[in-house]
C-alpha cells in the first residue's frame, strides 16, 4: 500500500502531508522507546506510537519509515510539527490503541 | 585517504530540537554519494545514538565525521563528566538518563550498545570530570 493510498482511506487523520505519496509502506511497526525504534524499525515501516516529540521525526527520517502514525490521541507538538515539515514527513493521527491502529493497517495491507 | 571528506558539526548542549541533526546531514551526503543502503543505516543508527547521548550526558560537544572510498570513520568527542564504568554503560537496559529524559522515549539504556552493533569498530577513551572520545568506523563493502 502507498502512503497516498492509505491518506484516501481516512483510517487516521493526517497531521503533516510529507509529499511521499508514492512511498511504500512495508509493514507496520509499533514502539515507543526511540532507541529501540532506532535499530529495529525497517525501512519503509509505518510507525505507530505514542512520542510526539521532535526526536519521533528525527528517528523516523533516520530510519527511513514511511510514516508516522501517532496513537492514543497523542498529538505532535509545535517543534515537532516544524520538523515534519521540514523533514517532509507524513504523520497521522488516531484515538485508537497502539495494537488496534497498527492491526487495523496489516488488515488493510493484507 | 587523499579522497576522503571530513565533516565537522557542533553539537548543542541540551537542545533536543536539533539533535539529531548532525546523523541526518551525514546521512543525506551518504545517500548523494550512492554510499550502500547498509552501511548508510550503521552509520545513522551509530551517530544518531552517540549526538543523543552527547546531548543527555555530556553538554554537547563536537563530531568529526571522515569519509572515504572503504571506511566512514565518526569521532564524538565532549567536555563531559565522563563514564564512570564503561562495562556497565556497555550494558543494554542500563541508564543513568534522568526522568525528563526518559519522558521523550529516551534512557532505556540502548545507546551504547547500538552504538557497539551498528560500528564495525568502536573504541571509547573517557576520563572522569575531563571528558569522553567515542571513535566508531563503518566499513563500506
Amino acid at each position: 500500500m502507498k502512503i497516498s493510498e492509505l491518506t484516501a482511506k481516512n483510517l487516521f487523520a493526517t497531521v503533516n502531508d510529507g509529499g511521499n505519496g508514492d512511498t511504500e509502506i512495508t509493514k507496520p511497526f509499533a514502539c515507543d522507546l526511540l532507541s529501540f525504534a532506532m535499530s529495529k524499525a525497517s525501512s519503509g515501516c509505518a510507525w505507530f506510537t505514542v512520542m510526539g516529540n521532535v526526536n519521533t521525526i528525527a528517528v523516523s527520517v533516520l530510519a527511513d519509515c514511511a510514516c508516522i502514525v501517532l496513537c492514543e490521541g497523542a498529538e505532535l507538538d509545535e517543534v515537532a510539527t516544524q520538523k515534519a515539515q521540514q523533514q517532509n514527513v507524513t504523520v497521522y493521527r488516531t484515538d485508537m490503541p497502539v495494537f488496534d491502529a497498527a492491526l487495523m493497517l496489516y488488515k488493510e495491507m493484507q | 585517504m587523499s579522497n576522503s571528506i571530513k565533516l565537522t558539526y557542533q553539537v548543542s548542549d541540551d537542545d533536543f530540537t536539533r539533535a539529531g541533526e548532525a546523523s541526518s546531514n551525514v546521512k543525506s551526503k551518504l545517500k548523494m554519494m550512492n554510499v550502500p543502503p547498509d552501511a548508510i543505516r550503521k552509520v545513522a543508527i551509530s551517530m544518531y545514538e552517540g549526538e543523543i547521548n552527547m546531548v543527555i550526558h555530556a553538554n554537547g560537544g563536537t563530531i568529526t565525521v571522515e569519509i572515504s572510498k572503504d571506511c566512514i570513520t565518526m569521532v564524538l568527542a565532549d567536555k563531559g563528566p565522563g563514564i564512570k564504568n564503561i562495562e556497565q554503560a556497555m550494558q543494554a537496559g542500563f541508564s543513568t538518563a534522568p526522568d525528563n529524559i526518559r519522558t521523550l522515549g529516551f534512557g532505556a539504556g540502548m545507546g551504547l550498545p547500538n552504538m557497539k552493533k551498528y560500528s564495525d569498530e568502536m573504541d571509547i577513551q573517557t576520563e572522569i570530570g575531563v571528558g569522553t572520545t567515542v571513535t566508531m568506523k563503518v566499513y563500506i563493502q
